[in-house]
């Protein structure tokens, strides 16, 4: 339980939107960098900015580490998961190209996606998935044709919270040429993800949410084995290198990365990597087993004391600790709305970006509410939230 | 005859990668503002012995860290 501003005790249950609270070594690293290390990344050669460039190679090395690459210039920061998928997405395809995605993504990927098939620029298909948000792998099959070049998949749902087969899917387009993306937004720093092991071939990630930096940050993974000098810029400018030509460099991360970086935030998400990864009890697998358990208290503690609990997904399908669910007779976001306001209990209702995802778990349009729990939550704070639905539920106004 | 000499790079991102490989096998180096006298868009580059510039380029190149060149250092610098 944390204290809010005001002093009201807050219980956060939107870890899935964006991270909180934060570890307090990432509060330092952001502290650490404002106070001592401010200068511009790459831009001088003096103290503060070379200060501040071996701070942001850090959280590249963590970063590189963590998706299991070795050459850490193979990332990209960027300010969040959005801007990494629009790089990928609009920097790899080409005029003319097919483009496979799933019935679970987020409206990061499927309206870039859209806009550029309303622009006559791509041809889209959307493979449908189980209700439980499962690619249907033979659906796949037949959707691929000769001008497949692209597929785009969300690794894990943020709204069911479960993981498509990225192995599989990943030696699917191996085989056939086909570019993966991966959508690892909601399965960074809980699943452990081999961008060479899973075939995907460009990784976009937050920061801010498992892997516990600040907001503004996030970034793209480009495989090693992949022909970086196939993705375009999205966004051109200063790089601090490269200065007398008036191209962009060709070389990485300077060509994907003009603009100053926000090296603050990236400082504290290099420390929330190293966290997860050095300090937090297991690793990635203590962080599972932790979601896991919370996942299943929530799921057991609903089932018997709330009359109209619909959970969407069985528990055991939950991989990333986050559980989307409706009460019976009461709207998502009223229940969202009471919670927060008189329960001071933080979750998240209605679609969640993800109206495709909704339609194909059969929530649409009204959605679900979601609880997003991260590795500071506790069984108790989930009797608590019980508590507080099974009032709401018997209250008859 | 020139007692240092410094690696110049493309871009500051690659330096500071090479320092920390040049930290991690014990190579003594120091970072410094590209000298006047050399042309590099690249704010820092590494001053290293002149002794060392061959298992230096050598570790450079089995790291696959892209570098713009290796020049001597006059004297004086
Ligand atoms: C599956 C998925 N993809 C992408 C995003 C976008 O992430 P960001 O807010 O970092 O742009 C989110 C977060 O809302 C998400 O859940």
């Amino acid at each position: 339980m944390n204290e809010s501003a005001g002093g009201r005790l807050i219980i956060y249950f939107d870890n899935a939107a964006t991270s909180f609270p934060k570890p307090p070594g990432v509060i330092d690293a952001v502290v650490h960098f404002m106070t001592s290390a401010g200068g511009n990344p790459g831009r001088s050669g003096h103290p503060l900015s070379v200060a501040a460039g071996e701070i942001v190679f850090a959280a590249r090395k963590a970063v590189a580490r963590l998706f299991g690459v070795a050459n850490p210039m193979h990332v990209i920061f960027t300010a969040n998961a959005t801007t990494a998928l629009n790089l990928a997405i609009q920097g790899i395809t080409r005029q003319g190209d097919h483009v496979i995605t799933t019935s679970m993504e987020h409206n990061s990927v499927i309206r870039p996606l859209v806009e550029m098939e309303r622009q006559g620029r791509i041809i889209l298909s959307i493979v449908p998935c189980s209700p439980e948000g499962i690619i249907d792998m033979r659906a796949l099959e037949k959707t691929v044709m000769a001008e497949t070049r692209v597929m785009v998949v969300n690794h894990a749902s943020n709204v069911a919270g479960t993981v498509q087969p990225l192995v599989e899917i990943g030696a699917f387009c191996r085989k056939r040429g086909i570019i993966l993306i991966a959508d690892c937004a909601q399965s960074a720093g809980i699943i452990d993800i081999s961008v060479e092991e899973e075939c995907v071939d460009l990784l976009a990630f937050s920061g801010h949410k498992g892997l516990y930096g600040p907001t503004g940050t996030g970034g793209l993974v480009i495989a090693e084995n992949f022909d970086a000098s196939r993705l375009s810029p999205l966004i051109f400018g200063g790089t601090g290198s490269f200065s007398d030509k008036p191209v962009q460099p060709p070389f990485l991360p300077d060509r994907f990365e003009s603009g100053t970086l926000n090296a603050a935030g990236i400082s504290g998400l290099g420390a929330g990597i190293s966290y997860l990864l050095d300090a937090y009890p297991g690793g990635l697998k203590g962080v599972r087993v932790h979601k896991e358990r919370l996942v299943n208290c929530f799921h057991e503690k609903a089932a018997r004391d709330l009359k109209g609990y619909i959970a969407c997904v069985p528990a055991p399908q939950v991989k990333t600790g986050v559980v989307s669910f409706n009460l019976r007779m009461r709207s998502p976001s009223e229940v969202a709305r009471i919670l927060a306001g008189e329960y001071g209990i933080m979750s998240r209702a209605g679609l969640h970006c993800a109206p495709l995802a909704h339609r194909t778990m059969s929530t649409f349009p009204h959605g679900t509410v979601r609880f997003g729990f991260g590795i500071f939550n506790t069984e108790e704070e989930i009797g608590i939230a019980v508590s507080a639905l099974k009032a709401i539920e018997e209250r008859n106004d | 005859m020139a007692r240092h000499a410094v690696i110049l790079f493309f871009s500051t991102n690659y330096a500071i990668w090479a320092s920390d490989e040049l930290k991690r096998a014990g190579i003594p180096f120091k970072m410094i503002p590209v000298p006047r006298h050399l042309s590099s868009d690249c704010g820092a580059c590494l001053r290293v012995e002149k002794a060392d510039t061959g298992r230096v380029e050598a570790l450079l190149k089995a790291q696959s860290i892209d570098y713009d060149r290796c020049e001597d250092l006059p004297a004086s610098q």
